[in-house]
């Protein structure tokens, strides 16, 4: 089966500085995986590769099968590939739920069309409609997003990112921040949007990785040192020794 | 995913029934007005204010299209305004000439096509990046145009400009437009149409798309969208419009010179817009509609209006950013909570003094300007007869400026929380 994402060797460096030192990874279609490491080793680089916000230096990148290395974001987002941001991203001065409907629009085929009525645009509606319900944002839904709370605003970025209906889906951090009670809730939430899905995602929180991910990626300064299921990750000596510099078990 | 789809309860959708028919009976009341005004009106000036008024409201609103809905801060819309015009006055001299076969009528869609022809060409390229970039490239192509003007004077007609003459054309329907007052219902005609056709634009997938990437252009090409490509089409939509009131511009003045698509014409319509509210659909009517009216007011009694619109711009920046338009939805909810009689003592008095220390600087720039013109003797100011080349007015016009400006200081906050304690929601 094609994987959904497929690092070949990829590399990149901000000026004589290397990042990503050669990573080759393959995330199979309808899993949930997470990406681990320590700061600064390059996680959120990666997403930005995969996702064309930054060139790769070298390497190739594939989505279900089809090269993307030098495509722009938008065009990795039509083939049905969407991320969230570690620092919330979201379009701060219009109504929660016309920020999902802006998610929403390209996948329902409204392109760039000043012909369609969007009040009469249904499907589009009725979608983002659910979508806030899904996020239990139904009640704030006329409020301007740049006034939600933080974990409000945190559950709106998880919206825009899967509204469009992407199949493989990018989390970056999505529980960075949150309380417990919170972190429960949107755990609850990834688990029910991405069923049947492709889910990729970056996360310091370990119970939130063990609990969700089916495998998972330690990347340490650029490398990804292994790629195993939960229950291997724990027992691997190596991980333990960059994430605690002795071998203990994890988290 | 099986999640039913939301269905909004029969309360709700009463709700919006109700807003349907108060929005649509708002157009009709704006049509049923842009017929009678003129049977309110007997002078000719008022007409060929309100033609004005008509084609700067096109203008301001196809201005806004860039600025308060895509987030692009342009210094050169006159170029689409002033291309268009040019286009529209040698289309309409052509068939005046019988050249070729166009009514009057239609000019402003030709003033149309053009502005969203030369929108299409100058934005392909101004449009790749906003911000600071993006208005650099329209100050660019301001001055690209400035200098062209002067190269190609076949077409703009050098310092004297092209003048054209629209009894010449072909009629349509038997419609003259050899008066004002005919002019004006054409103006009012398709200032209608293009007010309806740019609202209409911001309730379209890209006009909300425009939005989306005035806030955050990042995360629109991630949700599909190149930030790009949504800018250019409304930056097209924008010159489209433009291009528009340029036509009527044509056929109203029967004139167009490169001082139409100059910096300063640029510069009028973006104080319009700011002045009016660039956050509000309604704010650069306002905006236009006040401008013109305060421009052909002052320019009859001072030959310093334009100093004074500069002042009123930026009083507007620094006091009140979100424009007239956003000063009256503030207060939205004082007035559905019918308490717009607590606010009225304050704003009068507060507003009083404010008019006080107004007088004081308007007597003292007015001097000013008075003796820097080397003239002697005295001039009328507001009911006065004063001497400026003596001390007293000079006094006289300075303690109203101090008297006014502590009271305003005094009085000021008292007025604002005035303001929030009726804007609180519930019961006081």
């Amino acid at each position: 089966m094609t994987p959904a994402i497929e690092l070949s060797d990829v590399r990149k460096s901000f000026g004589a500085t290397p990042i990503i030192r050669g990573v080759s990874l393959a995330i199979e279609a309808g899993t949930r995986q997470a990406l681990i490491g320590p700061n600064g080793a390059g996680k959120s680089t990666l997403f930005n590769l995969i996702t064309g916000k930054y060139p790769v230096t070298s390497g190739r990148i594939r989505v279900k099968g089809a090269a993307v290395t030098d495509l722009a974001p938008y065009e990795i987002n039509r083939r049905g590939l969407a991320r969230s941001f570690q620092v919330t991203n979201i379009f701060t001065r219009m109504s929660v739920f016309e920020n999902i409907r802006c998610a929403v629009l390209w996948s329902a085929g409204y392109r760039y069309s000043f012909w369609h009525r969007i009040s009469a645009a249904r499907a589009v509606n009725a979608r983002a409609e659910t979508v806030l319900e899904q996020l239990n944002l139904t009640a704030r839904r006329d409020v301007p997003a740049g006034v939600l709370s933080y974990a409000e605003q945190r559950a709106l970025e998880i919206g825009i990112t899967i509204a469009g209906g992407a199949d493989v889906i990018l989390l970056d951090e999505p529980t960075a921040g949150m309380s417990r009670s919170e972190t429960e809730h949107v755990v609850g939430l990834i688990r029910q949007i991405t069923a049947g899905k492709t889910l990729l995602m970056v996360e310091h929180d370990m119970s939130v990785v063990f609990d969700l991910a089916d495998r998972i990626a330690v990347l340490v300064y650029g490398e990804v040192i292994a790629h195993d299921t939960p229950e291997r990750i724990r027992a691997n000596a190596a991980v333990q020794e960059a994430y605690l510099g002795v071998p203990q078990g994890v988290a | 995913m099986s999640t039913p789809v939301a269905t909004r309860p029969f309360a709700v959708a009463g709700v919006a029934r109700a807003a349907r028919v108060r929005r649509y009976g708002l157009w009709l009341a704006a049509a049923v007005v842009l017929l009678l005004l003129p049977q309110s009106v007997r002078t000719g000036t008022a007409i060929a204010v309100m033609n004005q008024m008509g084609i700067a409201v096109i203008f301001a609103l196809s201005f806004n299209m860039l600025l308060g809905q895509g987030g692009m801060l342009s210094f050169g819309h006159a170029v689409y305004f002033g291309l268009g015009g040019f286009i529209a006055a040698h289309v309409l001299n052509m068939a005046g000439r019988g050249a070729i076969y166009l009514p009057v009528p239609l000019l402003p869609l030709v003033g149309g096509l053009g502005g969203l022809a030369f929108a299409a060409l100058f934005g392909s390229f101004s449009t790749r990046r906003a911000g600071t970039v993006f208005s650099m490239i329209s100050l660019g192509v301001a001055e690209l145009m400035a200098a062209s003007s002067l190269i190609f004077d076949k077409f703009f007609g050098g310092e004297e400009g092209i003048t054209t003459n629209r009894s010449k054309a072909p009629l349509l329907l038997g419609l003259e437009f050899t008066r004002d007052r005919q002019v004006y219902y054409l103006i009012a005609f398709w200032l209608f149409v293009a007010t309806l056709a740019m609202y209409a634009f911001s309730r379209t997938p890209v006009g909300r798309m425009a939005n989306a990437v005035r806030d955050n252009p990042e995360r629109a090409e991630f949700v599909g969208y190149s930030q790009h490509r949504v800018r250019f089409v409304s930056f097209c939509a924008a010159g489209f419009f433009a291009g528009i009131a340029g036509g009527l511009f044509a056929v109203n003045y029967e004139i167009l010179t490169a001082e139409n698509m100059g910096l300063n014409a640029s510069g009028a319509v973006l104080l319009m817009a700011y002045i009016g509210g660039i956050g509000a659909f309604v704010g650069p009517i306002l905006g236009a509609v006040v401008f013109t009216f305060l421009q052909s007011m002052l320019s009859d009694y001072t030959g310093m209006w334009l100093l004074y619109l500069g002042i009123l711009f930026l009083a507007t920046v620094l006091f009140v950013p979100m424009g007239l338009a956003g000063l009256l939805m503030l207060h939205a909810p004082v007035w559905r909570a019918r308490r717009v009689g607590r606010l009225l003592g304050p704003y009068v008095l507060t507003g009083a003094l404010g008019f006080v220390a107004a007088v004081g600087i308007i007597g003292l720039l007015e001097m000013v300007h008075f003796v820097a013109a080397g003239r002697t003797g005295t001039r009328r100011l507001f009911w006065l007869v004063v001497a400026p080349r003596t001390l007293m007015p000079w006094l006289g016009f300075a303690a109203l400026v101090v008297a006014g400006a502590v009271g305003v200081r005094w009085t000021g906050p008292r007025a604002v929380a005035a303001f929030a304690e009726a804007s609180r929601p519930g019961r006081p």
